[in-house]
């Protein structure tokens, strides 16, 4: 599906700037639970393309924002990025590492076959 | 001898250290409170051996006089909190079993100063949710009712446990998470204080991540002395969080009953909703009035990006955990599902193992960071942040110390009277709290009344970054003016 | 986008039935970085440990674990831009790639998607018609995935995240090369910078280096065709076979009227033929965004300098000094240069020596027996002193150069010191007349028909001088040999 266009998406600068309109199908929902791999049912998908057409049209009044020359937000902290020295400080204990695996042998993880 | 557990963790920390009653018997009195109130759901584990050893430690280092800031002193941690060799599953039930072999950086720094570990508080999965009906384990009860009436109802989320245990003294204190209100609203819920400290003053390594950019843990207390007295200890420069800021941590209990006079207090006039119910509003005049009598000067501000707050949020925050939740695929931790291939398996697993909200919002982070979205929701929630974040730059610059706010545009629900509700109905709870995570900036969450049903009612303030101290001043300001609220027990 | 354009050249072309066809190629190549520890891990970056053993809570995605990246990575991405001649981003972002695999713990990698560390660089080409520029479109840093063994279990397959989170350099050309011969010079000279510059050992056995080759085909002048990936080679025979194949595998699509779908491949040596990946069941969708974990990558300015000032000399310069200083050919210069033990080991010997005579020792007779032996130059048994001893010792005269060849694999051999070889040996060139003059004399009078027909015959008196240098072991002065021959024949 394609978003519908309300006057002029490039338009930011326009305060009368109304943006773009979206709303999902279901096809759309099962495309999207499929990038995010999780399976979900008819139902489920009838009833969540009903709530994330809620969500969607609760975010839309952003719209309404003149966002026209504003950097989008990097990090609410304006510190520099802490770095590490090049060290090795971790790592060597294979057993921690596959403590929790539902399914692990001599220190792999097993998964199900995957076919390149 | 009076029930231990009435006192507050300053009283309690005093009275250790006089060697009142030991470690141990504060210890056992609080595992005999929690025993009594499993009704509440309040702890999804229990831990009392590793209470008792704790506890029995303490005692020793008491006797030896080498107590920490924290020694002996009970406390219930957030099932985010990566506990080691303790059950630590986000209340989620793709975590099936996990049980970390680290323990989180907050709750070191705890354990570190001498504090004891209760348990594990239940939440909303994933720290999402504004009621704590999103869990795996089931809903919390919140020790307040209605005047007359034992309807339970919903303690808040996502720290709903924790605000619960505090409320009902199942803890002397809860560490808890916050990425939209998930302190401050249910702290408000229960007539608790909670803060939500400066995003970057907690490490965030080993909590469970929602939402990167906006999680921050702090703690919920009895009072806002107790408040500071945690957050002191959990606060800490830790070089594995890339974004813990690098800055002294200051005593936050010595900012409790300074003067507030000459502070100059904001008021933002874009918190005035339509339709807030009036006794938000009159809490929010007492408010006023309480901060103006002892001293400090009001002045009115506007931050008029206000609005936005909330839908950039429900963009910003979904979109981050619907990557931070795609580790959870079954193949190193948690919950499998077998399926017929790999995808199968996946797939099988993530449906079984995330409930429905969780779905929810890392479908609509999916969505709005896919191609050709990204750019229409993603890119501009990230410009509206940075212009929320200016509006109280601007407002901090032109001279304010703090803003006042109320916690919540209601007071505590029914459990399962929204759960029919179009999602977005549960997502306005936040919708006081949410502007502070956008902007990075720390807010305190005080009881300062109760409502027309006798539950308690919260006041936010805001501060600037890195200024809890002043927030801890304004907020005993309150306290002492508005007292503290208990809930009668009942369970 | 600033591309440089190339001027059609027929000789790289590919004959088709339809005429000529133009190859046109772009590559990116994942480079591992040199580092001690992983790009955002703690963890070793070393390869081949037992499964599992490299890897951090970090590395394996556990809940709540944070990534804080290794400034040594970053050091060494810069110092590969600088050494691309390329553009350093003082401001960097890290993204996050989102997708589902295996042996991808985070369900994302850490990337760099608009904003990478290095922008526009080169490449220079030494290639038979001249040098050729291939432009670097950037460079950017990201992890390296873990790996799925497929074949220990009929149904499972074994996941190790050894290599989870080990830092790669990404290394995107512009679509400039135009032959297989171009993308071999291409990679080998990549790794040689890489080498110079220690930011990545190049060794594409264990994988340090891969490269996804794009290729698409043209008849010249035309519009850029549809381009075809062929993913993950991992030696630069393949990388050559693979366009090979996959150039004429399109040209002959196009020329029976098919259209090139755009699509991954991979490289079978076995088969030599390139074959389309399964295809996949959706298009790929990655939903990059910036990584909320990580800040902005701000660079001081005055480091990325300190860096630029602690940068070896590279191959490039190299070569235009060995010409310049030592007077070598631009081709013995290429050779040389080609690794940075060979440029040190020749400038060593080379250094108050005559240049020349040093370049041909080495290429012919050092370089020809370590590559017998398939060793580097730093497992070279003859030290820099003893090579240049023996090329003193041809210089001075001491020596014959077909006798040096002997002493150098003694040399090489035995090891010891050439001069005192020489004389233990007794290899020394003979130069005394008398000497030869008696052994001359006496082969002319053990052959007195030879002699008679050489006087007829000048030409002749070579088997003369063979005879001699055969009797004195070719120890004599073969020049003074030839004189003596001829002044006893009377020949002159």
């Amino acid at each position: 599906m394609a978003p519908r266009r309300d006057r002029c998406y490039t338009r930011e600068h326009s305060s009368l700037f109304e943006g773009i309109y979206m709303s999902v199908d279901t096809a759309t929902v099962r495309r999207v639970a499929r990038l995010a791999r999780i399976k979900v049912t008819d139902d489920e998908a009838e009833r969540m393309t009903n709530e994330l057409n809620s969500i969607l049209g609760f975010v839309e009044q952003l719209n309404e924002v003149d966002v026209a020359g504003v950097e989008p937000m990097t990090s609410v902290v304006s510190v520099k990025m802490r770095r590490r020295q090049d060290v090795v400080t971790d790592g060597e204990d294979a057993a921690a590492v596959v403590a929790n695996a539902p399914v692990s042998e001599d220190n792999f993880f097993l998964v199900p076959k995957v076919v390149e | 001898m009076t029930d231990l557990t009435s006192l507050t963790l300053a009283e309690a920390r005093d009275a250790l250290k006089a060697k009142t009653f030991t470690a141990v018997e504060l210890t056992d009195a609080y595992l005999a409170a929690m025993e009594a109130a499993r009704g509440l759901n309040a702890y999804v584990v229990e831990t009392p051996e590793i209470a008792r050893d704790m506890a029995k430690a303490s005692d020793a280092r008491l006797a030896a006089g080498q107590a920490g800031p924290l020694e002996g002193l009970p406390l219930g941690i957030k099932d985010l909190y990566a506990t080691k060799g303790v059950h630590t599953q986000a209340c989620s039930h793709i975590l099936d079993r996990f049980k970390p072999v680290y323990e989180s950086t907050v709750s070191a720094n705890l354990w570190a100063d001498g504090a004891v570990m209760l348990g594990k508080l239940n939440m909303d999965e994933f720290a999402m949710g504004s009621s704590n009906e999103t869990s795996h384990y089931g809903p919390v009860v919140n020790p307040w009712r209605r005047k007359g009436s034992d309807v339970k109802l919903v303690p808040g989320g996502s720290s709903g446990g924790s605000a619960a245990a505090v409320a009902g003294r199942l803890c002397l204190g809860a560490t808890a998470t916050d990425t939209g209100g998930s302190i401050r609203q249910p702290a408000a819920f229960t007539g608790t204080v909670g803060i939500k400290p400066t995003y970057g003053r907690c490490s965030r390594w080993g909590l469970v991540a929602f939402a990167s950019s906006l999680d921050q843990a702090g703690p919920i207390a009895r009072d806002v002395r107790d408040a500071a007295i945690l957050l002191k200890s959990m606060a800490s420069v830790d070089p594995r969080d890339t974004t813990s800021v690098d800055l002294p941590v200051p005593d936050y209990e010595a900012a409790v009953g300074k003067s507030v006079k000459g502070l100059r207090i904001g008021i933002p006039k874009e918190y005035r909703l339509d339709g807030m119910p009036a006794e938000i509003d009159a809490l929010w005049r007492r408010g006023i009035d309480i901060l103006r009598e002892a001293g400090a000067e009001i002045v009115d501000i506007s931050l008029p990006h206000t609005k936005y707050a909330l839908p950039a949020y429900y963009i910003v925050a979904p979109a981050e955990a619907s990557s931070n939740l795609a580790r959870y695929d079954g193949v190193r931790y948690g919950l499998r599902v077998p399926g017929s291939d790999i995808i199968d398996m996946y797939e099988n697993t993530r449906a079984a193992g995330f409930g429905a909200e969780v779905k929810r919002r890392i479908l609509i982070g999916t969505y709005v960071l896919s191609a050709g979205y990204y750019d229409a929701y993603y890119l501009r929630a990230q410009k509206v942040r940075t212009l929320i974040k200016r509006d109280f730059e601007l407002a901090y610059a032109a001279g304010v110390d703090a803003i006042l706010t109320p916690a919540t545009p209601s007071a505590a629900f029914g459990i399962g009277e929204k759960a029919d509700a179009d999602p977005v109905e549960m997502y306005l709870n936040d919708v006081f709290t949410v502007t502070v995570n956008m902007a990075g900036l720390p807010g305190i969450a005080v009881p300062a009344g109760l409502s027309a049903e006798g539950l308690p009612l919260g006041l936010q303030l805001i501060g600037r970054p890195f200024d809890e101290e002043t927030l801890f001043t304004l907020g005993a300001a309150i306290e002492k003016a508005a007292g503290t609220f208990s809930p009668a027990k009942w369970w | 986008m600033n591309m440089a354009v190339r001027t059609p050249d027929p000789k790289k072309m590919i004959k088709g039935a339809t005429g000529d066809w133009e190859v046109i190629i772009g590559l990116e190549v994942h480079a591992q970085v040199t580092s001690n520890a992983k790009l955002f891990s703690g963890a070793s970056a070393t390869f081949g440990a037992e499964p599992n053993m490299h890897v951090s809570l970090v590395d394996a995605a556990m809940p709540g674990m944070l990534p804080v990246i290794n400034e040594e990575c970053v050091a060494q991405a810069i110092r590969t831009g600088l050494g691309l001649k390329a553009a350093i981003n003082l401001y960097s972002v890290f993204d996050r790639k989102n997708y589902f695999y295996p042996d991808l713990p985070q369900g994302y990698q850490i990337s760099q998607y608009k904003q990478p560390i290095v922008g526009e660089g080169k490449v220079l080409l030494d290639m038979p018609e001249g040098i050729v520029e291939i432009g670097i479109e950037r460079l950017h840093l990201e992890q390296d995935a873990g790996k799925s063994i497929h074949d220990q279990h009929p149904t499972m397959s074994f996941v190790d995240l050894n290599r989870s989170g080990v830092a790669l350099m990404e290394i995107v050309s512009r679509p400039d090369l135009r032959s297989s011969e171009e993308v071999k010079a291409y990679l080998a000279k990549l790794r040689t910078i890489l080498r110079y510059l220690g930011t990545c050992d190049g060794n594409m056995e264990e994988g340090s280096m891969r490269a996804d080759i794009n290729v698409s085909v043209r008849k010249p002048g035309e519009p850029l065709g549809t381009r075809c990936e062929i993913k993950n080679v991992n030696s630069m025979r393949f990388a050559a076979q693979a366009v090979e194949y996959e150039a004429r595998r399109q040209i002959g699509i196009i020329e029976d009227g098919g259209e090139i779908e755009q699509e991954t491949r991979l490289y079978d040596p076995g088969k030599g033929e390139t074959r389309s990946m399964r295809s996949k069941e959706e298009a790929h969708d990655y939903r990059y965004f910036p990584d909320p974990d990580l800040l902005p990558l701000e660079l001081d300015p005055s480091w990325v300098d300190s860096l630029k000032a602690g940068l070896p000399e590279l191959p490039d310069e190299k070569k235009a000094r060995f010409i310049g200083d030592y007077g070598v050919t631009p081709y013995d210069a290429m050779v040389l240069t080609l690794e940075r033990a060979s440029a040190d080991y020749y400038e060593q010997v080379a250094k108050g020596r005559d240049g020349k005579a040093v370049a041909n020792f080495m290429i012919n007779e050092l370089f020809g027996r370590l590559n017998k032996d398939g060793k580097g130059i730093e497992a070279s048994p003859v030290s820099p002193d003893q090579l240049g001893a023996i090329v003193d010792l041809i210089g001075d005269g001491t020596i014959s150069g077909k006798i040096a060849k002997d002493l150098f694999e003694i040399v090489y051999t035995e090891g010891g010191d050439p001069k005192a070889l020489v004389e233990a040996r007794g290899l020394r060139q003979v130069t005394d007349t008398g000497a030869i003059e008696k052994a001359v004399d006496e082969v002319i009078a053990a052959n007195p028909d030879k002699a008679e027909q050489a006087r007829a015959k000048p030409t002749l008196s070579g088997w003369f001088v063979g005879q001699v240098m055969k009797a004195t072991g070719g120890k004599a002065n073969p020049q003074a040999v030839n004189d003596l021959v001829k002044q006893k024949l009377g020949i002159e």
